[in-house]
């Protein structure tokens, strides 16, 4: 091969590649990408069980509720406007209380109950992400 | 009155960078009396950083409270080793510690780099100067850490005590090592443009920074990887958190620009693209920088959100990246091309690792900023998370390592294809005979481990081929390095694979007396009981876990309650065992007089850090052996 069409194989190939990569890149934030959501938010959108969600609020008072397994808890999420039942099981942060803010990535199960894989409570006001804090303190004035 | 000659230090410092900048650009242009002054300003200019570096470790170990930066992140109850850690614990420390690593390493090229053509150096020398001047004006108008408090408080107010760890004395400085030592690279490819010195001799003198900063990366990563495992008490080594992977894409880009620098040293090829790789990879380090410091992410890891902060580094950023990228849009015409290769080359191999590495860095890039600018422009709020990484990354991740097996089975130049075949069937054999056995074994494993663990099987073979009929005794050292680097990556595979298909996790809530079995363990919960420490009190679970009829063994998960700032944070205990490790959390009393649990046996996890520590003795191994030849040339050059 003459130098010239060596690289332009290579660069074809380089595009090839990069092209692919980007491909595989965006179909996968298509289906992974977990978008934030406020009770009032699930409300208005339907949304499929499944699909992967941040849901975040506070804790209703008097909805933390045991079951008998020791692990497993449920709860309701709410903003103020509308509320949604989760259930975590797992051990829950030192600051997940009632009335507290919560942040929940899970998924929607078939009847409707947000099914949460992690919990992150409302931490020291300096390690909170500022997109979980401003939501926070959304609801929090909400509340008043 | 110490703190003030520590400012008064970096304030020197900054002016005698800017000295560097101006006498290296005299320099390059002929002017030899300047020249002269370059690589002892770059010396004294380290010595001053580091003098205002090893000021501010003074003032946290003394716990000096009229200092700003002391009171709000140390506390006179803290251990030793925190308080001295706890310099880099925060934004202003983390940073001057940055700046002192960026002089250090300017000062290490000034001092020791001898191959590289007299005007080239003085590029790269003024280059690292031209960093160094954006970061130290960073410093002193935006993170100044020698701020002071009048009236002096009675008591600090701590660290957070996810911090409060000898992971912190060595994690931090070591990766910093690593992203920061890139700038040496970058700082070389602007020379070489500056000068159009572009060619093996320079690529040779490139090498060793190259690998160095990569080492210390790689050690790094790999201990803030097991930190965040034992520590965070979630069972997880890797989370695709946006912090790390500002620590993996300059790793990726290192990596790449590593084997692109040997095919540039070797036969002289891929001229533009080294240089390329070499501007990106202290980008990313500095991209990284951003995101970590800027305060938009925020995690353990971001400290304070202050947004004059966050435009400042965004300016700097910008200038760095698109002055280094117009430099080389303007230069890059005038470098000629080196010599070509064959489809079926060494050189072709260490291309396709180019490809796929870039690939990879590509996705890695678009999954941490995508949610960043989705917001920016439309405000939705959205995470992208280990589903995506895993999906989009693992697959080239994996062909990835194919190619790792058979490039170094390959002869420069020109090979040949049937050659290659019959060179790599052993390997081959193993992973096929790897993806059998383990699908009999485990017939429900996903598809990802599986071939993972199929192709780590062949790949630690195909690693260890290029000794086949060697004279192990004379193979040279940076052959050595090559092999122990690529069967460190099969270890840590194999390690990464068996941790997501075969890890046992139980979560229970029991009573004392109670044994609970999880993976070859039977765990007997003996009872909770209150213990405490310098700055902590904690309840303390006792584990009794027996493998078969052996002695048991004491495991001691805690909850701890730190009460400077008031934290609680998870303790887990831990016991590693030659096949796997028993990891145990202590959760909270469920009111009824149980407590809640979480267990897990995870086979083989080791292997990842064992593999990341295989890879830096690997990538060690090379330095020496390049530096040792590069020596011993240079000695019979002069004999002769």
């Amino acid at each position: 091969m003459k130098p010239k069409t060596q690289r332009l194989a290579l660069a074809l190939l380089a595009v090839a590649a990069i092209v692919a990569a980007a491909l595989l890149a965006l179909s996968a934030l298509k289906d992974q990408a977990a978008y934030f959501y406020t009770p009032s938010d699930v409300a208005k959108v339907h949304l499929e069980p499944g699909a992967a969600v941040r849901l975040g609020g506070m804790v209703e008072k008097g909805s933390i509720k045991r079951l008998p397994d020791g692990v497993t808890i449920t709860f309701v999420v709410t903003d103020g406007g509308a509320s949604v039942p989760v259930r975590f099981s797992g051990i829950v942060p030192a600051l997940f209380r009632e009335g507290s803010g919560v942040v929940a990535d899970g998924k929607f199960d078939a009847a409707g109950q947000f099914v949460a894989a992690t919990i992150l409570a409302k931490h020291d006001e300096r390690y909170v992400p500022p997109q979980v804090a401003g939501a926070m303190h959304k609801s929090e004035s909400l509340r008043k | 009155m110490i703190a003030e000659a520590g400012l008064a230090a970096l304030w020197l410092g900054a002016a005698l960078c800017a000295l560097q900048l101006i006498a290296a650009a005299f320099a390059v242009r002929g002017q030899a009396e300047l020249a002269a002054i370059v690589r002892p300003v770059a010396v004294a200019q380290a010595v001053l950083t580091a003098a205002a570096f090893a000021i501010l470790i003074w003032l946290f170990v003394r716990v000096d409270l009229s200092v700003k930066l002391v009171f709000e992140n140390d506390h006179s109850e803290k251990p030793l080793l925190y308080r001295f850690a706890a310099t880099w614990g925060n934004h202003e420390g983390s940073m001057l510690m940055w700046v002192t690593i960026l002089g250090v390493a300017g000062a290490a090229v000034a001092l020791f780099e001898r191959k590289l053509e007299a005007r080239t150096l003085w590029a790269t020398l003024g280059g690292q100067a031209a960093i160094a001047l954006g970061f130290y004006a960073f410093l002193l108008f935006a993170s100044n850490p020698f701020d002071r408090l009048d009236p002096a408080p009675l008591e600090g107010q701590g660290l957070n005590p996810l911090l409060q760890d000898p992971g912190l004395a060595f994690h931090p400085p070591t990766l910093y090592c690593g992203y920061v030592g890139l700038s040496v690279a970058f700082s070389f490819a602007i020379g070489a443009l500056v000068t159009r010195d572009v060619g093996p001799a320079f690529a040779r003198a490139m090498r060793p920074w190259v690998l160095g900063a990569w080492i210390f990366l790689t050690l790094g990563i790999t201990a803030g990887s097991y930190w965040a495992y034992y520590e965070l008490g979630w069972g997880g080594w890797w989370f695709w958190d946006p912090v790390e992977n500002a620590s993996l894409m300059p790793w990726l880009a290192a990596t790449a620009l590593l084997h692109s620098v040997t095919v540039l040293a070797t036969r002289d090829g891929l001229r533009a693209w080294t240089l390329m790789l070499a501007v990106i990879a202290f980008s990313m380090s500095m991209v990284g920088t951003f995101l970590v410091r800027s305060g938009i992410l925020t995690s353990v890891h971001a400290f304070a959100v202050d947004p004059r902060r966050g435009s400042f580094l965004l300016v700097l950023l910008f200038l760095y990246i698109g002055g280094a990228l117009a430099l080389f849009g303007a230069r890059v015409g005038t470098v000629r091309e080196g010599a070509r290769f064959d489809p079926v080359s060494r050189e072709a191999g260490l291309v396709a690792n180019n490809l796929l590495l870039s690939a990879i860095l590509g996705i890695v890039l678009v999954g941490t900023l995508y949610p960043l600018i989705v917001e920016a422009v439309s405000g939705t709020k959205l995470s992208v998370g280990p589903p995506y990484f895993n999906a989009a990354a693992g697959p080239l991740a994996l062909i990835l390592v194919a190619v790792m097996g058979a490039a170094p089975l390959l002869r420069w130049r020109r090979d040949n294809l049937r050659l290659l075949l019959r060179r790599i069937a052993p390997a081959a054999i193993a992973a096929f005979i790897a993806l059998v056995a383990v699908k009999l074994a485990a017939p429900t494993i996903r598809i990802l481990p599986w071939l993972g663990l199929a192709l780590a099987a062949g790949l630690a073979l195909a690693s260890v081929a290029p000794l086949w009929r060697r004279n192990l005794l004379r193979t040279p050292l940076f052959v050595w390095g090559m092999v122990v680097a690529h069967f460190g990556i099969a270890v840590s595979l194999a390690g990464m694979a068996c941790d997501s298909s075969f890890t046992v996790e139980k979560l229970v809530a029991a009573r004392v007396g109670e044994t609970i079995a999880v993976g070859p363990y039977q765990v007997r919960f003996a009872g909770v009981d209150p213990t405490f420490g310098a700055n902590w009190q904690a309840l303390e679970a006792t584990l009794e876990a027996r493998r078969g009829d052996g002695d048991a063994l004491i495991l001691q998960p805690q909850a701890r309650f730190y009460w400077a700032p008031p934290t609680e944070t998870s303790e887990s205990a831990i016991h590693t065992a030659i096949d796997g490790q028993l990891y145990t959390v202590l959760g909270k009393a469920t009111g009824d007089g149980r407590w809640q649990l979480r267990l897990w046996w995870k086979p083989f996890v080791t292997l990842i850090w064992a593999g990341g520590a295989l890879i830096a003795i690997g990538g060690t191994l090379a330095l020496i052996g390049r530096v040792w030849r590069g020596r011993t040339r240079r000695q019979e050059a002069f004999y002769e």
